[in-house]
């Protein structure tokens, strides 16, 4: 059992309110991860979980213990940094002994785990290395080495795949999640990268200026968004959010742009109905555009004019502005689509998003 | 197999509880005010004692031996009116002045000279710096060799080259001795000058010169315009160090001339050497070595200002 | 690097330079043809013809003999290499632990203890000279290389504090996060991981602290009084001087082997040595 719990986190420097009333329960065997824009407080929560830095108040319990006033090297973690922090005067194996020494685990026993650790990472000819020597993919390794030959309690990652370059980030992502299936140590990962997020996370916190947005399953993320913040966050390309208006028209209810009205689906109505009237923001995600086959009801298509196409092999992604709105479409690669041409697009009316324009929360 | 071994030793290490430790150390306070207890200790001791205990010697009337009476500022103005006292002020200053435009100077060339690529490069470098390396003392009495108004390889030359008929008594006639004293100074210290302003060129990149070149300046406007500007906060450091030095220096011109001929040469630190130790009046000589005291302050703090002015430009 | 024609490379930088070297290292010339030149040749007048100024056809060791046999310059050298090594190793002690407080740990008057240090290391000895003289003696310390071992450190801790600190400050806060977090308390994090990372920076303070207390004057000219006490440079200026007497051979040969153990530390860390210097002006 390991257990984290944060309650009425906050954190202040000087003048800057960093964390504010973080409130979550990381669960046993939970791989949980923290993302978000750089200064949004998630590596702050981290480090405080760590012992890295101060509780201004509120508490931190792991396994039911509160751990605010712990040194960190009495809490049974391990953390893996950005830069790897490997220690560049000892070897790989000392570095990943280092932590055994500490604790006067017997030369036996350090021995085996580093061996074991060694073997599950693959890094085993590495061993007598001196951090200097390693390649950028190597390093990871041994800091990931470092963390699992003490079988901590929980794990703490600080944006570990951030250094890598493209192909090997990815490649690590689907190595770190195959070890926390293996090992199913309690993990924290904090990441800016939504991607990671979404691949690696059991749930996912999104955290802006502090303030936690939404904790969930990634998809509840992606297809429930709390408001627009995370709606914007989550999903790549980014969703598309049109000013409109909500105007009642015959007994309907219209969301009315400035070249263009398109018919909430009924299920929505009835939410909606209270904000007649007012300026909302509509959110449709590029993969839930397309062009119209002419067979789609006119409630739910407009025209747009196509002012960039980026080609991507298997799709397609189409700048478009409808009337002054811009927005992007993602559509199958077998559309011919010429800058300046006009489209009649389609929306999937299911996983229309709407925010109210002044709190940003869903509606 | 592996997994299953690392779940197992997982639960035994449950029962691995840290040992009790120094908790005091954990709080950065602590620890800090333990790391700094030794340093804060020898210089309270050595310095700020010494300090307060100098003020206090300055205002009584302390010999060697003989614990004196409080006498007020009676010291400082016996100081005033000592025209020794005057003319070991005024060379302090003149002295402290040349050689500090003249190091700049030098300095400066010789890093320019020493910014270019060429073979050898880290043997001149390290060749070059031995003059600041060697024991002040000893470097000055090879110079005071070479200035023996009899035995003077400098005469030798200056006579060889035509340009004096008669022996020069380098170190025999006042306004010669001083300049004797600062070309030794400015010999010691272009090395210091040139080794830091050549480091501080190194943080420039070649590429602004480039730019300012294919820009259309010349090399000494892109000197004056690129290089001068971005070297300015290293030079102000490097200047208020050697300025400090040069203002409280003592072996030079101990070794030199002993203030000599007829104390023409004094500063502040061989007079006070001279009255405080060589006549054992310990008062005064504590006296005439805090009377430069304002002076440093002020140096630094005009320094320091000006310092932070360029940097946060 | 933008180069022009043939000529102006002589006139703008070889004469320049070779000019620089000259006059640069003339002087240890100089010291070293006199330590090997008999008397006879060596009070020549310059204007007599027989000068010769630049050559020797008749070497003699007899001005280093005479520094063994008849002086004891032997005593001075070990003091003033024992002194240098125990007042660095005490500066360097204090400044490490101290460089290391100031640049990574969070307490009140940090900011005001590092300017406090700044402003030590500003202060030169000859401000201060007389009022330690009169407390070296109440302590009894008088006439001993224990008043040269604890007053150096005085100049060189400041020095070898700032130097540390802006070291430390360059290695990755991270280092020591994950050691704590290895299992280390603050302590071991320091003592395991940062200093034997900062090893470089250590040897740097170190062989300028070495060589700042081998020229070091004052202090050991005011302390110290018996001959066989007294460290290089100040055993020099008073026991190879008689009155107005110079014996210019003995002074010249024990200014060049005076300098010698300062020469061939700093040639063998050289890199070292620059880093310790410039690193000293940086702010």
């Amino acid at each position: 059992m390991a257990q984290v719990v944060i309650r009425n986190l906050n954190k202040k420097f000087d003048e800057v309110h960093a964390v504010k009333d973080v409130n979550l329960q990381i669960n046993d065997k939970e791989f949980m991860v923290f993302v978000g824009p750089s200064g949004c407080g998630k590596t702050t929560t981290l480090r405080m979980v760590a012992g890295l830095e101060s509780i201004t108040s509120g508490e931190v319990l792991i396994n039911d213990t509160v751990v605010n006033e712990l040194p960190p090297m009495d809490r049974d973690i391990a953390m893996v940094f950005q830069n790897y922090a490997l220690y560049p005067h000892m070897s790989v194996y000392d570095n990943m002994a280092f932590g055994l020494k500490m604790r006067k685990f017997d030369k036996a026993e350090i021995a085996q785990r580093v061996q074991e650790a060694a073997d599950i990472l693959d890094i085993g000819p590495l061993l007598k290395r001196k951090p200097r020597q390693l390649s950028g993919g190597q390093r990871q390794r041994v800091a990931l080495g470092r963390a699992i030959v003490r079988h901590p309690q929980v794990f703490l990652f600080d944006e570990p795949l951030s250094n890598l370059d493209a192909k090997l980030r990815v490649q690590m992502r689907v190595e770190l999640k195959k070890l926390h299936n293996r090992l199913g140590t309690t993990a924290i990962y904090v990441t800016h990268d939504q991607v990671e997020a979404m691949t690696l996370g059991d749930r996912v916190v999104v955290m802006k200026d502090g303030l936690v947005q939404q904790v969930g399953a990634p998809l509840e993320l992606y297809n429930r968004p709390a408001n627009r913040f995370v709606a914007g966050f989550i999903g790549s390309p980014a969703m598309n959010f049109l000013p409109v208006t909500l105007a009642d028209t015959d007994g309907s209810l219209w969301a009315v742009g400035p070249e263009f009205r398109v018919k909430p689906p009924a299920a929505m109505a009835g939410r909606l109905r209270g904000h007649t009237g007012k300026a909302v923001l509509l959110g449709i995600r590029p993969e839930d555009l397309r062009v119209t086959n002419g067979a789609d009801p006119a409630d739910h298509t407009f025209e747009a004019t196509v002012e960039v196409t980026e080609q991507l092999g298997s799709e397609i992604l189409l700048d478009l502005t409808a009337g002054p709105a811009p927005m992007v479409a993602s559509v199958e690669p077998t559309v011919t689509a010429k800058v300046g041409d006009r489209l009649r697009l389609a929306f999937n009316p299911d996983r229309l998003h709407v925010f109210d324009s002044q709190t940003e929360a869903s509606i | 197999m592996a997994i299953a071994t690392i779940g197992a030793a997982a639960r035994q290490n449950r029962q691995r509880n840290p040992r009790p430790r120094n908790r005091l150390l954990e709080d950065e306070r602590w620890l800090a005010f333990t790391l700094l207890m030794p340093t804060a200790i020898l210089l309270g001791l050595f310095i700020a004692y010494p300090f307060f205990k100098g003020v206090m010697l300055s205002l009584s009337s302390s010999r060697v031996g003989i614990e004196g009476d409080f006498v007020g500022l009676a010291n400082f103005a016996k100081i005033w009116n000592d025209s020794i006292f005057r003319t070991a002020v005024w060379n302090t200053f003149w002295y402290t002045a040349v050689t500090t435009v003249f190091k700049l100077g030098f300095g400066l060339w010789l890093a320019l000279l020493l910014n270019r690529h060429f073979k050898g490069k880290a043997y001149i470098r390290a060749a070059i710096l031995l003059p600041f390396i060697i024991p002040t003392v000893l470097s000055t009495f090879a110079w005071k060799w070479m200035f023996d108004p009899t035995f003077s390889v400098i005469n030798w030359a200056l006579f060889k080259v035509g340009l004096i008929s008669a022996r020069i008594n380098w170190l025999g006639d006042p306004d010669l001795a001083m300049a004797s004293i600062i070309v030794v100074n400015v010999w010691r210290a272009v090395p210091f000058f040139a080794i830091s302003l050549l480091a501080g060129l190194q943080t420039i990149s070649p590429e602004l010169q480039e730019a300012a070149a294919i820009d259309g300046a010349r090399p000494w406007q892109r000197f004056w315009y690129v290089t001068w500007p971005l070297l300015l906060p290293v030079t102000m450091v490097v200047v208020l160090f050697s300025v400090i030095q040069t203002f409280a220096d003592f072996q030079l011109v101990y070794v030199m001339t002993g203030g000599g001929p007829a104390n023409a040469t004094h500063l502040f630190a061989t007079y006070a050497y001279q009255i405080g130790i060589g006549t054992g009046l310990l008062s005064e000589g504590a006296a005439i070595s805090l009377a430069m005291f304002p002076f440093l302050l002020l140096i630094v703090v005009v320094q320091l200002l000006y310092i932070r002015r360029v940097e946060t430009r | 690097m933008i180069e022009g024609a043939a000529w102006r490379r002589w006139v703008f930088f070889y004469i320049p330079l070779t000019l620089f070297v000259f006059v640069l290292l003339f002087p240890f010339y100089w010291m070293l043809i006199t330590t090997f030149r008999p008397d006879g040749e060596l009070y020549q007048p310059w204007n007599s013809p027989r000068y010769q100024p630049f050559w020797t056809s008749n070497p003699t060791l007899d001005h280093i003999k005479y520094l063994f046999a008849e002086t004891l310059f032997s005593a001075w050298l070990w003091n003033t290499m024992f002194i240098a090594t125990i007042s660095t190793a005490i500066s360097l002690f204090c400044g490490v632990l101290a460089g290391y407080a100031l640049s990574r740990l969070n307490f009140p008057f940090a900011g005001s203890l590092g300017t406090g240090i700044f402003v030590t290391y500003l202060v030169p000895q000859t401000l201060l000279f007389i009022p330690l003289a009169d407390i070296i003696r109440n302590f009894k310390l008088g006439d001993t290389p224990w008043s040269l071992v604890l007053t150096y450190p005085t100049f060189l801790i400041p020095f070898c504090t700032w130097l540390m600190m802006g070291y430390f400050k360059s290695v990755p806060k991270e280092l020591e996060e994950c050691a704590r977090i290895d299992g280390a308390s603050r302590l071991q994090a320091m003592l395991y991981i940062i200093i034997p990372v900062a090893v470089p920076g250590i040897l740097s303070a170190g062989i300028f602290a070495f060589t700042l207390s081998w020229n070091e004057f004052i202090y050991a000219l005011v302390f110290l009084s018996s001959p066989e006490q007294k460290t290089v440079p100040v055993g020099v200026t008073s026991e190879l001087i008689r009155g107005d007497v110079f014996f210019w051979g003995p002074l010249m040969a024990a200014a060049l082997l005076g300098s010698i153990p300062v020469a061939m530390v700093y040639s063998f860390f050289v890199e070292h040595y620059v880093a310790g210097l410039t690193g000293s002006v940086k702010g």
